[in-house]
Order: structure tokens, then C-alpha cells, then sequence
């Protein structure tokens, strides 16, 4: 096997290396930022070149080398690249080559294009070790375009009114991909310190985002009325909203598509914004892999293992720490 | 069906009772006459029969969709709902000109009597020409399940700024057993013919816990306390010669507990009483508790044995109406005073009986008068304003209820099942079980009583330690113990341990208390002794 399901996390034993690991290792390569991927604690850290700010300011001082999508890297004679995933700035799958046999790691990945991320391509292999966060046919995306025309019909209609639009967006990716995707024209965009703070990372390292503003007890509300307020999904639950005086609420997230998880969230509205690939994402996904092995990581996994198992792959489910199922990501990235 | 479909968006994706009212209100001004109609019976509760069975449509969508059933259901089990899951499935729609929520209705209703190749083709077309919410709506429509989030009050009070008719008086309109097909917008709304529906029900009054301490009510003799029964609300209405019995979520009982054709032997016609439907044991002349009732409750008909082991009465506490005139804007100690005047002397073997008040010098003196409720085949004590009209609905300040607190053990969690709808992908039905030497029996259900973040922290826990997963039910290790609450405790020879309990929900999560110090077995039997 060209990598094995150890209790740390996906190991190399050819290149004595972990992928994603969740318990301290000596040598971690690295998908992206997010906190179910990129764990504190490990000695020597590979990412890629666009990953490595947000993880430094996240994680501080780390022993953390980068390098670029699609350089390959030597490690104990097996081959180690970094191709782009589309899941947000930076993110990454890693590929990895053992005397002729590749294995593909996907971390957490979204097949269209976002404007943001460096688009997702596949990579050819022989296993493919996939999320599945959305793995059911229930999961359908509408296209950017139209998701942007709502989340900007209710800011405009809200601003109209006299009140803020507040969204709840996870800080690394999706709140610059809702800033990026509205129409930064209908007002100003004003930001909560865990987002403002990722924006700097990700605008020193050239990634364009549209002007923000930056919330602190000192800011004058009153001079940007009908903001498009952008922060995390918590901060919208506590009395961080307060000073906006009347707000319409929203959350950016995959599982608003179930009417269900929609309603208990409280929220005004929910956008069906996800940086996860859906139904017909996974599927395309495998598909363009070539692989024959699959190993279905976090998600619906049971179900998406049986389904392409009736299409022919060899699929097994693999259990790790990514995500919980529904509500960690429901809270965080999803 | 576009109009109906943004009225649905519009509630459905609010938690504010403002933007619901204005989205209704201007709906209720714009929209066709018979679709208002149909749009206030959905509201009220009043929705159309199932008319193609679930499996059956399941089954379609699952075709149109090219998924295997077993996928089908997979995505059912997540999302709760199976109108959502056929929506979410199925392929986007084509253009297709838009036709009124009547007409749809009217096309579904006629489906009941159509053989099922039409029906399916019939079904299978609508969802190619109906888009988005259109097609959530319909799938409602279709499996019989339409519900929004829009209490009745919320409808009836955007419906009278819409029409300018004043409120109490429209939710006296719209009760009793109408439906679209009987009546029409002008004769339920705008113009309605009072001798219509001799049937027809008062909205009922209804109370709100009392918070805190009852003497913050005011001066204790502008009070009147009843015993607060433990049976089914009930409105008879005694009307044209005829006899009607109504329950709180306005469904007509009549039927079903035929004790009642008998009131007219001794009330007169012209005569609404409200009160409490109660198992009642002749001999004792007390209630025969909850379990009793349990028997006559969803039989439509009554078997002779049923009806003699659980005979039934009404215990009335209100009078609505007197020889035809309406009493509800008297102060309620009138009201009572004509009650007792009408009923005090009834015989005993009458249907009809009185609702005693419970006589107190002062607010000190009624808490331990509250406290032999049980005693008393009560689940507490009712509060009500001496100079208080009959309201329309639930307000607050005149009526109040007090209950007792309820029963409580600490249980142990051992099985966990995810819940429906809003709570779909929570783990938030339990099953909790108690010690008998040291085995865990199980002893009841609960699926409520936690906050949505403590929801959260039990699911994350659920799906981390399941031992062995039944269907859709994991058994869990006996780690967390919660304080369950319950209102009673009967005997009961279905479960395992011997007792059902009435109402039990969980209190509070008990983090504080090791699993070994539970409850036990024992527990429970003694407090079936005590309360059973």
C-alpha cells in the first residue's frame, strides 16, 4: 500500500510521512489551513506555497516549507505533489507516487470554479481517498451566479429598508468567497476581526478581495449604513451583532439546502453556499480520477462507499478526524 | 401556483412575526378569491387527504431521479421529509404556464378516484412543469402534510388587516367544519349567514402558565380557582336539537363519545358549555385518571365494553352560550353564577357535571392547596380572573394555569435515534433506562427538553460511541445520566418495565451524577404505588 490508515492519520511508510494527521507527527504534509486538517503540534510542516500564510498565521511558528501546484518533491524516493482542490486559497490534493502506483489524497474539495481558489483539476490514479462531506443525491449546487443574484437581492432589499445584512461565513474562504461574489457596488462591506485578520494574510500574498472595513468598538457605524456585515457563524449568534442596530441574518452554507437544518439555524436566510463538491461534484470527481480503489474519509461515507460500489469501484470507507459528519462542518467550513 | 409558492418563501424563510403578518396580509389583499379560501383552510388546518401513497411516490421519484431505492431512502433518513427529498431529487423543471393553488388542489383531490398509471403519469408531469418552491409545495400538497409556520392567530390577524373585519370575530368565523368545497370566501368571510353552522364552535380561551410567584396576580379575591383537570378541553354545544362536541384542536368529537346525545335531556337547546372531557367513575364520582381515557381516545367507534369500562363526562366550568345569546363578554363570575344555576342540581347520572371551585382565603393558603392535586386526580390548579371575558385564543393576564411540578427520576441514556425535520441530522430521541441490581432497564422515551447546543454535544458524543447500530437506533455506552420529567405514571404491561409514563421529557442533563447513582427499578415501582 502506498499509504495506510494509522491512528495519527493517512501515513506513507515508503516516505515516513503523514497526510492531514490529527495527533503530532514528525513530518506533516499538509492539504490546507483549515483546522480539521492543519493540527498544531507537528514538527515539520509542507504545504503549498498559497496554504502557508494562513497556516503560519494560524498555527505561529511552525517549521513549514512550501512549495508550488504540480512541483514534485523526492521524499525517501516517493513522489510528492500538491495539486489544486478548489475548497478555498491555497487548498490542495496531494499526490503521491510509489514505484509506479499513485495515490490521491483529496483533502476537502469543490469541482466549479469559486473565483478564489485555484480551480480543482483531477489527477489521474489507481486510489483515490475522497471526502464525501455531501455525499447524497440530495446535494445539488445552484450555479455562483445564481446564488450571488440572491445573497444580493436580499442586501439590496434589506439596505433599502434601513438594516444591515449580516452573514455568517466560515473566516478562511467562505467569508472571501461571499465577499467576492456579491456586488460590492449596493454598499459597503464591513468585516469581524477573525475575517478581517484572514483577508490581510490573504491580500499580502496577492489574492484580490474587494474593499472591507474592519468592525471595532471605535468604528462609526452610522457613516456605513446598509453594510454587508461578514463574520464568522458564531459571532452571529452573540452580542458581538448588537451594535448594528436592525440586521437581517443569513448563513452561507452547504446544509442550507435541508429546509430542516435551515430553520433550527435562526438565521433570517440561508444560502446554499458550500466549498464542498456536491452529489454530482463527488461523482465527477471519481470518475475523471480514473481510479479503480476508492476510500470514501469524512461524510456520508456508508452511503457514497455502497453507491460506488454498485457502480463498479472497489470502495471502502476509512474512518479519520475530518470534519464530524454534519456538525463541526456545519458550525466551521462546510 | 406562483403566488401561493412566495407566500410559502416568505414565511417559511422568517422567524419574524412582523415580516410574516405583512407577507400574508398582502397575499390575503391580491390573491384570487378561492385561492385566499384554500390558503386559510391550509392554515387552519384543513388540509387535503394524501392522495397517492408514499412508497408509490417514492418510488416514482427515485425512477425520474435514476437512483436505486435504497439511496432514495438513505437521502429520506437524512433530510426528514419525503416532499423535500422527491424535490431535492428530481431533475430541474421545464417553463410551464402557471395555474392557481385552486386549480392544483382541485387536480390533486380528483386524483383520489383516478387508477394509478393516470396518477403516476399525472404526477410525473406536474413535476416537470412545476419549479423550485412550486415543487416543495406541491409535494406537500400531495402526501397530505402541508404545514408552515404560521399559527392560526397569525393567520386570522393578517387576514382581518386585509379585510378590515375585526379579529375575534373572524376566528369565531372561521371555526367549525368547513372546508372549501362547503363554502365559499364571501359566505365563510366577508358576508357569513349566522344559522349557517349550528355546529360551529367558539374559539376557546386558553391559559398561560403561571410564572413565578401567583400572588404578583393582584388582590386573591378577584380570583377563582378550579382544579385543573387531566383529561381532553371539550366545547358542547347544544344547538337547533342537535348536540356537538368540539376539542381544542377543533376536530368534532360527537361521535366518538356518545355519551352526549343524552345532554339534551337536561339542558335546553341554545346551550355551550366548556369544561374538561374526563373518564369518570359513577360510583366514586371521581375521575378515572388519564389511562382510562387513553381507550376512548382516536376510536371512531366505540365498542359497548369500552364504553362501559371507561365511561365518560363533561366537567364544565364555563358557559359560552345561554338559550342562544352569546356570553363570552361577561365577566366570568356571571358566567359561572348561570353555570351553576343550569348544572349544580343535574342528576347524577347526568353527562354533565359541575367543575368545583376551589375555595382559598389567600395566595399562602392555595400553594398547599396545589400541592394535593394529585389527590385530587388533577394536574394542578387553574386561575381565573373573576372579571374576565371569555378571550378569543391564548392571552395573557386573565387565565393561568398552575401545575404541579412534574415527577421526576434521574435515568440513564442507552439508545440514541436521530430526529425529523428541524432536527434532522441531531441525534435527539433517547431511550433511558433505569437500574434493577445492576442491569439497565428500559423505561421510556424523551426527545425534548435540551437546548439545540446541548443537542449538538450529545449527537457529537452519540456518533463517537455507538456500540451497535438497530436501523436507524445506536445503542450508546451508559455513560450520561438525565433528569427525566414526567406528569404521571400508570402501570403497563406493553413495556418491559412494567410502567408508561405521561408526558416525559428530559429536565436537565445531569453531568454532575455518575451512572452508578440513578434510579432504580425500585424507584419507579414506588412511585406507581404512590401516583399510579
Amino acid at each position: 500500500m502506498v499509504l495506510e490508515f494509522r491512528d495519527e492519520g493517512i501515513y506513507c511508510p515508503a516516505g515516513r510521512f503523514y497526510i492531514d494527521p490529527w495527533k503530532r507527527v514528525d513530518r506533516a504534509l499538509v492539504t490546507h489551513g483549515h483546522a480539521d486538517h492543519a493540527y498544531e503540534g507537528h514538527r515539520h510542516y509542507l504545504a503549498t506555497h498559497e496554504a502557508a500564510p494562513v497556516m503560519r498565521h494560524r498555527l505561529g511558528e511552525i517549521d513549514l516549507e512550501s512549495v508550488a501546484y504540480g512541483e514534485i518533491r523526492e521524499i525517501d524516493g516517493v513522489r510528492v505533489s500538491f495539486h489544486p482542490a478548489g475548497h478555498v486559497p491555497g487548498s490542495a490534493q496531494i499526490r503521491v507516487e510509489h514505484r509506479g502506483e499513485v495515490w490521491v489524497v483529496s483533502g476537502d474539495y469543490k469541482t466549479t470554479p469559486d473565483g478564489l481558489s485555484e480551480p480543482w483539476e483531477p489527477v489521474r490514479c489507481d486510489a483515490f481517498i475522497t471526502e464525501c462531506t455531501f455525499g447524497l443525491p440530495v446535494f445539488d449546487w445552484l450555479t455562483d451566479a445564481e446564488l450571488s443574484a440572491q445573497i444580493d437581492e436580499w442586501w439590496r432589499a434589506n439596505r433599502a429598508a434601513g438594516r444591515h445584512s449580516a452573514i455568517g461565513a466560515y473566516a478562511l474562504g467562505k467569508a472571501q468567497r461571499v465577499m467576492t461574489m456579491v456586488d460590492a457596488s449596493i454598499g459597503p462591506i464591513l468585516t469581524h476581526g477573525a475575517v478581517e485578520n484572514t483577508n490581510a494574510v490573504l491580500r499580502r500574498q496577492g489574492v484580490t478581495l474587494p474593499d472591507t472595513i474592519r468592525v471595532t468598538s471605535e468604528t462609526d457605524l452610522k457613516a456605513h449604513p446598509g453594510g454587508l456585515i461578514v463574520a464568522p457563524p458564531s459571532a452571529l449568534a452573540g452580542p458581538w451583532l448588537r451594535r448594528f442596530g436592525p440586521v437581517s441574518t443569513a448563513i452561507a452554507s452547504g446544509w442550507m439546502a435541508l429546509r430542516g437544518v435551515r430553520r433550527r439555524r435562526a438565521a433570517d436566510r440561508g444560502f446554499v453556499v458550500s466549498d464542498h463538491a456536491d452529489w454530482a461534484g463527488l461523482n465527477m470527481a471519481v470518475r475523471e480520477t480514473g481510479a479503480e480503489r476508492i476510500f470514501a474519509t469524512h461524510g456520508y461515507t456508508a452511503v457514497f462507499r455502497q453507491w460506488l460500489e454498485e457502480q463498479g469501484y472497489d470502495a471502502q470507507i476509512v474512518a479519520t478526524e475530518y470534519g464530524d459528519e454534519l456538525l463541526e462542518t456545519e458550525e466551521a467550513e462546510a | 401556483m406562483k403566488r401561493f409558492a412566495q407566500l410559502f418563501t416568505a414565511l417559511d424563510q422568517t422567524t419574524k412575526t412582523l415580516a410574516k403578518t405583512a407577507a400574508l396580509t398582502a397575499y390575503f389583499e391580491d390573491a384570487p378569491e378561492a385561492d385566499r379560501l384554500w390558503t386559510i383552510a391550509l392554515l387552519s388546518g384543513r388540509r387535503p387527504k394524501r392522495t397517492v401513497n408514499a412508497t408509490r411516490l417514492s418510488e416514482w421519484a427515485a425512477e425520474v431521479a435514476g437512483l436505486p431505492m435504497w439511496l432514495f431512502k438513505a437521502s429520506y433518513d437524512v433530510v426528514g421529509d419525503l416532499a423535500e427529498t422527491i424535490h431535492l431529487v428530481l431533475p430541474e423543471a421545464e417553463a410551464a404556464p402557471d395555474r392557481s393553488l385552486s386549480d392544483w388542489i382541485a387536480d390533486i383531490r380528483a386524483l383520489a378516484a383516478q387508477p394509478e398509471p393516470e396518477r403516476k403519469a399525472w404526477v410525473l408531469r406536474s413535476w416537470t412543469e412545476l419549479d423550485g418552491a412550486e415543487r416543495f409545495v406541491f409535494n406537500k400538497l400531495i402526501t397530505g402534510g402541508f404545514r408552515v409556520g404560521v399559527s392560526q392567530k397569525l393567520m386570522t390577524r393578517s387576514l382581518a388587516k386585509a379585510t378590515g373585519i375585526e379579529e375575534a370575530e373572524l376566528a369565531h368565523r372561521l371555526m367549525g367544519k368547513w372546508t372549501p368545497e362547503t363554502t365559499s370566501y364571501v359566505a365563510l368571510i366577508t358576508a357569513p349567514d349566522p344559522e349557517a353552522d349550528l355546529s360551529r364552535p367558539y374559539p376557546f380561551c386558553l391559559a398561560y402558565g403561571v410564572e413565578g410567584d401567583p400572588a404578583d396576580l393582584g388582590p386573591a379575591e378577584d380570583w377563582i380557582a378550579e382544579w385543573k383537570w387531566d383529561g381532553i378541553r371539550g366545547q358542547l354545544i347544544l344547538r337547533g336539537g342537535q348536540h356537538h362536541l368540539w376539542s381544542r384542536g377543533e376536530e368534532l368529537m360527537t361521535d366518538r363519545f356518545p355519551e352526549f346525545a343524552r345532554a339534551a335531556d337536561f339542558l335546553p337547546d341554545g346551550t355551550v358549555l366548556d369544561g374538561e372531557i374526563l373518564a369518570w367513575d359513577a360510583e366514586t364520582r371521581r375521575p378515572m385518571g388519564f389511562s382510562a381515557l387513553q381507550t376512548r381516545i382516536g376510536r371512531k367507534t366505540v365498542s359497548k365494553k369500552v364504553l362501559a369500562d371507561a365511561p365518560v363526562i363533561l366537567r364544565a366550568y364555563d358557559l359560552l352560550e345561554e338559550d342562544g345569546v352569546d356570553l363570552r363578554a361577561l365577566p366570568f363570575a356571571e358566567r359561572r353564577a348561570r353555570l351553576v344555576g343550569r348544572i349544580a342540581d343535574l342528576p347524577a347520572d347526568a353527562p354533565v357535571a359541575l367543575s368545583p371551585v376551589v375555595d382559598f382565603a389567600d395566595w399562602d393558603t392555595l400553594g398547599p392547596i396545589r400541592e394535593t392535586a394529585r389527590e385530587a386526580q388533577a394536574e394542578g390548579l387553574m386561575l381565573k380572573r373573576k372579571g374576565s371575558p371569555y378571550h378569543v385564543g391564548r392571552k395573557k393576564g386573565d387565565w393561568w394555569k398552575w401545575k404541579l411540578d412534574p415527577l421526576t427520576i434521574d435515568a440513564v441514556m442507552v439508545y440514541a435515534q436521530a430526529g425529523h425535520g428541524r432536527r434532522a441530522n441531531l441525534y435527539t430521541d433517547f431511550t433511558f433506562a433505569v437500574w434493577k441490581e445492576d442491569e439497565l432497564v428500559p423505561f421510556t422515551k424523551a426527545y425534548s427538553g435540551l437546548t439545540d447546543a446541548e443537542f449538538r454535544r450529545i449527537t457529537h458524543w452519540v456518533r463517537r460511541n455507538t456500540l451497535a447500530r438497530f436501523g436507524p437506533v445506536r445503542q450508546v455506552p451508559p455513560e450520561h445520566v438525565f433528569e427525566i420529567g414526567f406528569e404521571g405514571i400508570q402501570k403497563s404491561t406493553r413495556h418491559k418495565s412494567g410502567v408508561a409514563l405521561r408526558f416525559p421529557r428530559m429536565l436537565r442533563w445531569r453531568d454532575d451524577k455518575p451512572v452508578a447513582e440513578a434510579n432504580t427499578h425500585a424507584d419507579l415501582l414506588q412511585m406507581l404505588e404512590q401516583y399510579g
